[in-house]
C-alpha cells in the first residue's frame, strides 16, 4: 500500500471506534510517522535539570535519532544532531558529560557545543571554505515548558504553548507538588526494550481498564489501594485533551478520601519535612488540596508521559522495536517524598518492575496478535456512548473508558493527512 | 561469623550454595530461593554502571527483604503474566571465587553467570558479574547480599521478570 498517496486511505484506517491492525505494524506506516510525527510535531526530548550547569550535555533522542541536548556557556539549551557535518560519523560517544566542544574522533572536526564549526585538521585544503554553512545538524525550534524540553523539525508552526493546550495545566499540577515549584530529573534511566509497536504504549498509558487485570498480581499481593481507582465503581476519569494529549484524572476519587497524600499511600505525618514545606511555600489551605489532589496521570503526544511518580519518554526506533525511558520525578525542595518516590519508582517499572514487567508483555503480544489479520481491526468503541464534556469543554469519561485512545487516533490521523 | 574451614573448604561450600542457587532459579522455586536469604538480605541490579549509588539512582533491581519477598508473592500469584508461562531457563556459572573477607564478617564472594532465558518474545542471553555476601545462620550458608551487575546494564533491556 501506498501510504502516502490520500488522505481517503487514513480514512480507510481509522474510524472513529476502531482502528486497522496494519497501522501497528506496517513498515512503510511507521516511515510516514516519522516524517508527520517525529520529525514534524513537538515531541519531548530532556529536561533542564538535566543540563544544570553551563557546558554539561545529555544524549537524548527524537526517534531513532540521537541528538546531543546542551546547555552552552550563554546558558542557552541547543538540541544538536549527534552526526559530523563532514562524513556524518557520531561526535558524541558518552551520556553524559560537560565539554565546550566535541571533537569528530574521523577527522578531528571540532564544533562547540552551540553547534557551530570552530575548527577542523589541515584547515589549507578547505580555502575559501564559509565554515558557518558546515555546523552541526540542529533540532529547528527548541522550547521549554517549566523546565521540560520540547524539540520540532519544523522550522514554523504552532508553538509548544499551543501544542501542549489544555495539558499545560498537568504540567503547572505537576511541578506545583514541588515546595519551590519545580521538577528535577536526576535519579537516572531505566531503558526498558519492548518488540512493540511505540504505539502501543502510547495508548495504554491512559488506558484505565486494564490494571485490574493486567496488574492483579501485584495489587493482590502489595496490598495496594490502586485496584479500586480502576474499579468499575470508581469515579475518576479519562479525558482528551486535544492534539492528542490524554488523562486519567483521578482527583475524584482522591477528594473523596479527603486525605493529603493519600493519592501516593502514605500520609503528612510520614512526610512531616514535606508537608511543613508545602504549607510554607503554599499556605496551608493550598498545600492541603495540592497534597489531596496528587501528581497528574498524563500522556503528552507523542512520548512524554507522567505517570504520578514517575515519567516515561517513549522513542521508537523501528515498527515493531520501542523503548521506554524511565525514572523517578523529583521534586525540589523535597528529599523524604524524593527517596520515597525513588524506591516506589524502583518497585514498579523498568524491565524487573511489578507493573511495567506485565505491560510490557501485554504490548509485546499485542503486537503479535495483530499480525493476525481476522478480524482486522482493533475495537476502540468502549464508553463511546457516555463520553461527556467538563467545564473546559473537553472530551471525558469513566476511567474505564476508551476516551484516551480515541482522542489520540483522531490527532494521529489529522497528522497523517497533513501534507 | 566465618566458620573455622579452610578457605578450600569454604570454597567447596560456597560454590555448592551457588550452584544450588541457579538450580533454584532454573526451576522457578520461588519459596525454596527466598528462603535462602538471611532477614536483612538486599538484591541488587544496578543500571547505568557498576557502581552508582543505589540511594540516588535509579536501579533495575534494589530490593530489600520485604521487597524481596512480594516480588515472590507476585510470582507466586500466577497472575504475573510476565511469567506466565514462565520463561525457560539456564544458568551457567563460572569464576567462583573468595574474596576479601573482613574478620568475623560475612563471606564475600564473586562469580560470573550467563543464563540462556526462553520466552514468549524470543531467546535471551544475560551475562554478569554476581558479588554475594554469604552468612552462616544456623549452620546453613545464607545470603545477605546479592548484587547482579549486567555487562550491558546501561542499555535498554528487555523485560527481565524471573529470578536472576
Amino acid at each position: 500500500m501506498n501510504v502516502m498517496a490520500s488522505v481517503s486511505q487514513w480514512d480507510q484506517l481509522i474510524g472513529p471506534d476502531r482502528v486497522h491492525g496494519s497501522l501497528y505494524t506496517d513498515p512503510a506506516i511507521f516511515e510516514a510517522e516519522l516524517r508527520n510525527i517525529w520529525y514534524r510535531t513537538w515531541v519531548y526530548v530532556g529536561h533542564e535539570s538535566e543540563v544544570a550547569n553551563a557546558n554539561d550535555y545529555v544524549i537524548k533522542s527524537i526517534g531513532p535519532q540521537s541528538v546531543i541536548m546542551t546547555r552552552d556557556e550563554q546558558g542557552k539549551i541547543n538540541l544538536l544532531l549527534n552526526r559530523c557535518s563532514h562524513r556524518g560519523n557520531q561526535v558524541c560517544s558518552f551520556q553524559k558529560g560537560n565539554a565546550r566542544s566535541f571533537t569528530c574522533p574521523f577527522h578531528s572536526w571540532t564544533f562547540a557545543n552551540d553547534g557551530r564549526l570552530v575548527g577542523y585538521a589541515f584547515p589549507d585544503g578547505y580555502e575559501g571554505q564559509d565554515k558557518s554553512k558546515l555546523a552541526l545538524g540542529r533540532v529547528a525550534r527548541v522550547e521549554s515548558y517549566r523546565g521540560f524540553v520540547f524539540g520540532s523539525f519544523a522550522a514554523e508552526g504552532a508553538s509548544l504553548k499551543e501544542h501542549l493546550g489544555g495539558a499545560a495545566e498537568t504540567i503547572d499540577r505537576l511541578v506545583s507538588a514541588s515546595p519551590e515549584g519545580e521538577v528535577e530529573v536526576t535519579a537516572g534511566f531505566l531503558k526498558h526494550r519492548v518488540n512493540a509497536n511505540w504505539k502501543f504504549i502510547l495508548e495504554n498509558e491512559c488506558d484505565g481498564y486494564h490494571p485490574a487485570f493486567v496488574h492483579t498480581s501485584i495489587f493482590n499481593v502489595a496490598d495496594s489501594a490502586i485496584g479500586t481507582l480502576y474499579g468499575g465503581k470508581s469515579t475518576a476519569l479519562t479525558r482528551d485533551y486535544g492534539n492528542g494529549h490524554t488523562e486519567i484524572d483521578l482527583r475524584p476519587e482522591f477528594r473523596k478520601r479527603d486525605a493529603p497524600m493519600s493519592w501516593f499511600g502514605t500520609s503528612t505525618e510520614r512526610l512531616s519535612d514535606y508537608a511543613s514545606r508545602m504549607n510554607a511555600a503554599y499556605g496551608e489551605s493550598r498545600a492541603r488540596q495540592i497534597m489531596i489532589d496528587g501528581t497528574p496521570h498524563v500522556m503528552i503526544f507523542p512520548n512524554l508521559f507522567i505517570a504520578e511518580i514517575q515519567m516515561f519518554v517513549i522513542q521508537p526506533l523501528a515498527v515493531d522495536d520501542s523503548v521506554q525511558h524511565v525514572t523517578a520525578l523529583q521534586f525540589k525542595g523535597a528529599p523524604d517524598l524524593n527517596r520515597r518516590l525513588r524506591q516506589q519508582t524502583m518497585g514498579s517499572v523498568g524491565p524487573a518492575g511489578f507493573l511495567l514487567a506485565d505491560d510490557s508483555e501485554m504490548y509485546e503480544r499485542c503486537h503479535r496478535g495483530v499480525l493476525a489479520r481476522n478480524p482486522e481491526w482493533v475495537f476502540l468503541g468502549r464508553g463511546e456512548r457516555r463520553e461527556g464534556r467538563d467545564a473546559d469543554g473537553f472530551k471525558v469519561g469513566h476511567v474505564t473508558d476508551e476516551v484516551p485512545s480515541r482522542g489520540i487516533w483522531r490527532h494521529y490521523r489529522s497528522l497523517m493527512e497533513a501534507k | 561469623m566465618l566458620s573455622p574451614e579452610s578457605s578450600a573448604t569454604l570454597l567447596i561450600a560456597v560454590t555448592a550454595f551457588i550452584y544450588k542457587e541457579a538450580r533454584l532459579q532454573d526451576e522457578h522455586q520461588y519459596e525454596a530461593w527466598e528462603a535462602l536469604w538471611t532477614d536483612d538480605g538486599v538484591y541488587w541490579m544496578p543500571a547505568n554502571g557498576d557502581d552508582i549509588d543505589p540511594e540516588k539512582e535509579m536501579s533495575i533491581i534494589y530490593d530489600n527483604r520485604s521487597r524481596i519477598a512480594l516480588r515472590v508473592k507476585q510470582l507466586l500469584t500466577g497472575k504475573h503474566f510476565t511469567q506466565t508461562p514462565q520463561s525457560r531457563l539456564r544458568h551457567f556459572v563460572s569464576n567462583i571465587e573468595l574474596m576479601d573477607q573482613e574478620a568475623g564478617g560475612d563471606i564475600a564472594v564473586a562469580s560470573n553467570s550467563l543464563v540462556f532465558e526462553s520466552s514468549l518474545r524470543d531467546d535471551t542471553i544475560w551475562a554478569a558479574r554476581n558479588e554475594y555476601r554469604l552468612r552462616y545462620v544456623d549452620g546453613e550458608l545464607r545470603m545477605a547480599y546479592k548484587k547482579v551487575t549486567l555487562v550491558n546494564n546501561d542499555k535498554a533491556l528487555y523485560t527481565l521478570s524471573f529470578l536472576i
